[in-house]
């Protein structure tokens, strides 16, 4: 069963789209034959320029995903069904799910590149830093041979860019810098090849608030000078809120509601967004007791029938323990921007008391 | 949507937690930190982690630290819980310096202040059931007779923090059960000596938004209902916002504290530049309020312990910089009209 939303049901419509992901499962293996699926049906389209976030609790499938688009999953991993297209720099659209191995390495890193979780772990500790742009440039510079000295001064460009001091950088070794320094340099490294597409998991997780700050400006100016599009993966709402212009709920592994993030953090239409939204808890104002969400999101055996939030829900009908709500569009928009929820409960009045979506 | 207003339940906890708050204020603290110091030699230098810390911590009473990392703020709970040896200063507990304690005293003390880490996931042993963890002071100290015994004073202890059915829990491993449950086992543990202080250095920073609320309201039903007094220490200001609204917060920065007074003034009305800025940086779950005006600081980096600036050390990255002292004279920790501060520019204001 596919899910019911504005999205093209033929994938070769080119609305103008950079990703476009229709209904794509993500997985492990876990056994000569089985395998469990970590991210269900997952459909998106995210437009030249667009910043989305997907949020979510630990264990929803965020990271999955983002490693799925990219086909940088462990070996277990798999892809068993769904269409990842992706418009390359040639106008040629490609599906990232078949690529061959020469292809996709390519693909990485020129068309879309990817900033990990955890910057204390993502660069090699035996290498210095110019080591890395060295190795990256000649993986993924298709081609191209520039000599050491051109690579280096380019890297020295990008780490300028980023603001960081190419000098002291390139020469020292991972642990010579501190965690926002590291995350700076993997930032201008994944910058490097000018990728459509940038795919940050948890970009400032560990990272004091300062630098953090830091970060969130920095990706926000390099963003309007490069123009790249951006998927992000957080469970920090507030760096949603501030960071994208659209935001994916996830839960259980599936995308449960998607929207402008004035319409996920406005009128948020899943009671699970509400729910994640109201457990933060402010700086601003007055003292305010935020509300718990109890429980933990299921496990991926032990998916429930209906709704996967509905043991946990605070508004659930007899129906949602039985029906399994589809992602219905609430406020058609194009450019991917609808707001879409998967809830029964979606356009229940009593619920959303400010009347009907805008 | 779900309703944002108070209760009149928990309005009236919050009364009660008010009252309990003005109670407790007057009684004297049960741990004292008097112008401790830790300084660690290195092949490049002395680093000064905590330089001249005075802090108290009150019965019932919440004083959180807040700061970036590397500001002190893990080394001096570590001397306030004596796990380390301060370099100059003193720790009392009742009054009666630990360093000058006996070995019955000592006993005392280690019973009576405990220690909860940050990583739930590193701080349990992973070979031992809940039942053996959280027994294992209980059995240490000799406070059960038997086996029945200690098995039933560890189920209460589990539904003390929310770990119900603790029959259930009590012969799980700690990797069959989820972070939040993991970190309710250390507070149990923590518990088991019936403590008059906890010391929580970023208990709840793993956890997911949703489990954090939740085990800050376990440890504040603690401090309620039990009187505990907590040396809480975060980075996150919304969790010392809202664990220590009653109580103070501290603001350390490289090894000092900068700012110090109750939590609604910290927060709401900050004073140093330093603390203005963290609180300006938070983003905020509302895309309406990003554009917010923001504390600019002069430089993004913290400077290196081996290598503090002259006079004020915050004074490289400070927007109110101005010549004169601040980049000769170290300003000192002194008492305005709410609160302590270390700023030459913002006491004169």
């Amino acid at each position: 069963m596919s899910p019911v939303n504005d999205l093209p049901a033929t994938p070769d419509t080119d609305d103008g789209a950079l990703l476009s992901v229709r209904g794509i499962d993500v997985g492990y293996r876990t056994g000569r034959k089985s395998h469990v699926i970590a991210a269900h049906e997952v459909s998106f389209d995210l437009h030249p320029g667009q910043s989305m976030a997907l949020v979510g609790e630990s264990g929803c499938g965020k990271t999955t995903l983002g490693l799925g688009l990219l086909r940088l999953l462990p070996r277990t991993g798999v892809i068993p069904r769904g269409q990842i297209l992706f418009r390359r720099k040639d106008g040629v659209r490609v599906d990232v799910r078949t690529l061959e191995k020469e292809e996709l390495r390519r693909f990485r890193w020129n068309e879309a590149a990817m900033v990990f979780q955890g910057a204390m772990n993502a660069f090699n500790p035996v290498l210095r830093v110019q080591d890395h742009f060295l190795d990256t440039f000649r993986a993924h510079e298709n081609g191209r041979r520039r000599s050491r000295k051109e690579i280096l001064e380019h890297s020295a460009e990008l780490l300028e860019m980023v603001r960081l001091d190419p000098a002291r950088v390139l020469t020292a070794f991972p642990h010579e810098l501190s965690g926002g320094m590291r995350q700076r340099s993997l930032i201008a490294l994944a910058l490097a090849l000018k990728p459509q597409l940038l795919i940050l998991d948890e970009p400032t997780t560990a990272l004091d608030l300062l630098t953090q700050r830091s970060i969130v400006e920095r990706l926000t100016e390099l963003r309007e000078q490069l123009s790249f599009s951006m998927l992000f993966i957080t469970h920090d709402l507030g760096l949603a809120a501030e960071l994208a212009d659209r935001v994916g709920t996830m839960y259980a592994g599936r995308l449960i509601e998607t929207g402008t993030t004035r319409d996920i953090f406005h009128r948020a239409r899943h009671p699970y967004t509400s729910a994640l939204i109201d457990s933060v808890l402010p700086v601003v104002g007055d003292l305010r007791v935020p509300t718990p969400l109890p429980g933990g999101p299921p496990g991926l055996h032990t998916l429930p029938e209906g709704c996967p939030f509905a043991p946990r829900c605070a508004h659930a009908l007899t129906d949602c323990a039985t029906t399994r709500p589809a992602l219905d569009v609430l406020t058609p928009r194009d450019r991917g921007l609808s707001h879409t929820a998967a809830c029964l409960r979606s356009t229940d009045s009593e619920l959303h008391a400010e009347g009907a979506p805008r | 949507m779900i309703d944002h207003t108070i209760d009149s339940n928990e309005a009236a906890g919050l009364a009660h937690r008010a009252d309990t708050a003005a109670h407790h204020r007057a009684e004297p603290p049960v741990l004292t930190l008097k112008g401790l110091r830790q300084t660690f030699k290195t092949p490049r230098g002395d680093v000064p982690a905590v330089a001249g810390v005075d802090l108290e911590v009150r019965p019932g009473q919440v004083l959180c630290l807040v700061g970036e990392s590397g500001c002190g703020k893990t080394t001096t709970a570590r001397m306030a819980a004596a796990l380390t040896e301060p370099t100059a200063g003193s720790v009392l507990f009742r009054g009666k310096d630990v360093a000058e304690m006996d070995r019955t005293e000592r006993a005392a003390f280690r019973r009576s202040v405990q220690y909860i880490h940050q990583d739930p996931y590193a701080s349990l042993n992973p070979v031992r059931t809940v039942y053996s963890t959280v027994s294992a002071g209980l059995r240490r100290h000799k406070l059960v007779a038997s086996h029945a015994e200690a098995r039933r004073v560890t189920t209460e202890l589990l539904e003390r923090v929310d770990l119900v059915p603790a029959e259930d829990h009590l012969d799980k491993y700690p990797h069959q059960m989820s972070g939040g449950q993991r970190q309710r086992v250390a507070i149990a543990r923590a518990l088991a000596m019936n403590p008059e202080v906890i010391i929580a250095d970023e208990s709840t920073s793993m956890l997911d938004v949703s489990i954090r609320v939740s085990l800050l309201n376990t440890l504040g039903r603690l401090r309620d209902e039990l009187g505990v007094g907590f040396l809480f220490i975060t980075h996150d200001l919304a969790v010392a916002k809202y664990f220590a609204w009653q109580g103070e917060i501290a603001v350390m920065y490289l090894g000092k504290v900068v700012e110090r007074g109750t939590a609604p003034r910290v927060i709401n009305d900050p004073r140093h530049p330093y603390t203005k800025a963290l609180i300006s940086a938070v983003c905020e779950p509302d895309p309406d309020l990003v554009r917010k005006e923001r504390v600019r600081l002069r430089g993004a980096d913290i400077p290196d312990l081996t290598d503090l600036p002259s006079g004020c050390d915050f004074h490289p990255r400070c927007p109110l910089y101005e010549e004169g002292d601040c980049d000769s004279v170290r300003p000192p920790l002194v008492r305005g009209h709410d609160r302590l501060l270390a700023c030459h520019v913002a006491t004169r204001r």
